[in-house]
């Protein structure tokens, strides 16, 4: 029961500081002299971004626990942090394309490489689902996504590379050699955005989970009366 | 015989009893050789006149990779038809002898697939240098290491033939992108290096991951 309460005090505190972060960004957070409102997206998109990766590696990681010293319960987390990335991909690819349209005047252009890495995890991770769904319940199944969740992890970097080398670059780089490329104000408001992402994508794996754990509890319950 | 002596002859072993079927049986190469020929011919009149080589050259990357699903998709046919998968795993040998002696009964088939599609494409399209057929080879090594994997990862789901292209492709783009670079790009040499990483990092990881794809 803790587990359930400490999910709902962390929503409320996902909540709050989502309601913070749009305050800031929307609000506080000075205008970019080149991009103007458009630019304002980003203290949103790219903290998705970051989640979304986050999520994926995290995933990888419970994965690869899984293979070494087993457990169950592994499985479901590792499904349960690649769905958050999903979703976070998800979410990417259209932040992207807003900002896309609203900077270069269209949806979708093959030469940002950020959205097209994203396409490419998207379709990788979406086959991921196919592949789960398409399996047996049982150990085979927790071993095999968790083989194609470390997959999953080596392509991004491989990708990028492969998507860095098909196009030339365009894309704005908030982060380089030299230190974040904003002023004080706008990190902070970042920051605060990027944490308000990870604490709801964090806060969506635990009641995923929460709502996995349950759903087996009762079907464990269900056979021992049947 | 040493350890590593041991391990190779159980991956010819195996990679020499799929040959053996498929010089029996004919289930899979000349199925893959007309495929890829008649492919061409499709493109041929998918590209629009004046199209240019490079178009072309994609073209060729695409029956590359879909003549490769096709080996695929049977590569395991096989062991799950006749239920042999059981007994490899339970044969005393390293479990990734399976996948290796399997990459290698892919590869070859798809070689033979690229030995007949490569003058196919220079007669039919465009001339086919040194640095492109370097491309095809390396890349033709990450197809099959990775799809071998994969292909026995699909076998063991419901969908099998649906889900393999669906897992594949993702994991393809980067080789598509190393070999059309090696073909069109004057720094072919990049793409060649980026090909043999692709290989190397994707090899180990299924060499290293294909005994818990198998084992029940």
């Amino acid at each position: 029961m803790s587990s359930r309460n400490n999910t709902t005090l962390l929503a409320g505190g996902a909540a709050a500081l989502i309601g913070l972060a749009i305050v800031l960004a929307l609000l506080v957070a000075p205008q970019d002299a080149n991009q103007g409102v458009s630019q304002r997206i980003f203290y949103f998109h790219v903290p998705i971004a970051l989640t979304a990766y986050t999520c994926f590696g995290l995933g990888a990681w419970k994965a690869l626990r899984l293979l070494w010293v087993g457990g169950e319960r592994r499985d479901i987390e590792s499904y349960s942090w690649i769905h958050q990335g999903t979703i976070f991909g998800a979410l990417t690819l259209i932040t992207g394309s807003i900002w896309a349209k609203a900077s270069w005047g269209v949806w979708w252009d093959w030469r940002s490489n950020q959205l097209v890495l994203f396409l490419v995890l998207f379709l990788f991770y979406c086959a991921y689902f196919m592949l789960r769904f398409s399996l047996e319940e049982g150990p085979r199944r927790e071993r095999i996504s968790a083989v194609y969740a470390l997959f999953g992890v080596a392509l991004i970097p491989v990708s990028f590379l492969a998507i860095r080398l098909a196009s030339d670059f365009i894309h704005p780089t908030a982060f380089n050699r030299h230190g974040p490329q904003m002023t004080n104000s706008m990190f902070a408001t970042f920051c605060v955005c990027w944490a308000a992402i990870t604490l709801l994508a964090y806060v969506m794996y635990r009641v995923e989970l929460l709502g996995k754990r349950t759903d087996s509890n009762l079907r464990e319950l269900r056979e021992l009366l049947s | 015989m040493s350890g590593v002596g041991l391990y190779a002859s159980d991956v010819f072993a195996l990679a020499r009893k799929d040959l053996r079927l498929e010089l029996r049986a004919r289930d899979t190469l000349p199925a893959m050789l007309l495929f890829v020929v008649a492919t061409l011919a499709v493109f041929h009149f998918a590209l629009p006149t004046g199209s240019g080589d490079d178009a072309a050259y994609g073209m060729l990357w695409i029956a590359i990779v879909f003549t490769a699903l096709l080996g695929l998709a049977r590569a395991w046919a096989p062991e799950r038809d006749g239920g042999a998968l059981d007994g490899l795993v339970l044969a005393p040998c390293d479990r990734s002898a399976i996948w290796l002696g399997k990459t290698l009964a892919v590869l070859v088939f798809l070689t033979a697939a690229e030995v007949v599609a490569l003058p196919a494409f220079a007669l039919f399209f465009a001339p086919i240098g040194l640095v492109a057929v370097a491309g095809v080879v390396l890349a033709s090594v990450g197809i099959c290491a990775v799809g071998s994997l994969l292909a026995a990862m699909a076998a063991a789901s419901r969908g099998r033939e649906v889900i393999l292209p669906l897992l594949f492709l993702p994991l393809a783009i980067p080789l598509v992108v190393g070999g059309v670079g090696a073909g069109i790009s004057p720094d072919g040499a990049t793409f060649l290096s980026f090909l043999g990483l692709y290989d190397v990092v994707f090899a180990i990881l299924a060499w290293a991951t294909f005994e818990y794809v198998v084992t029940e």
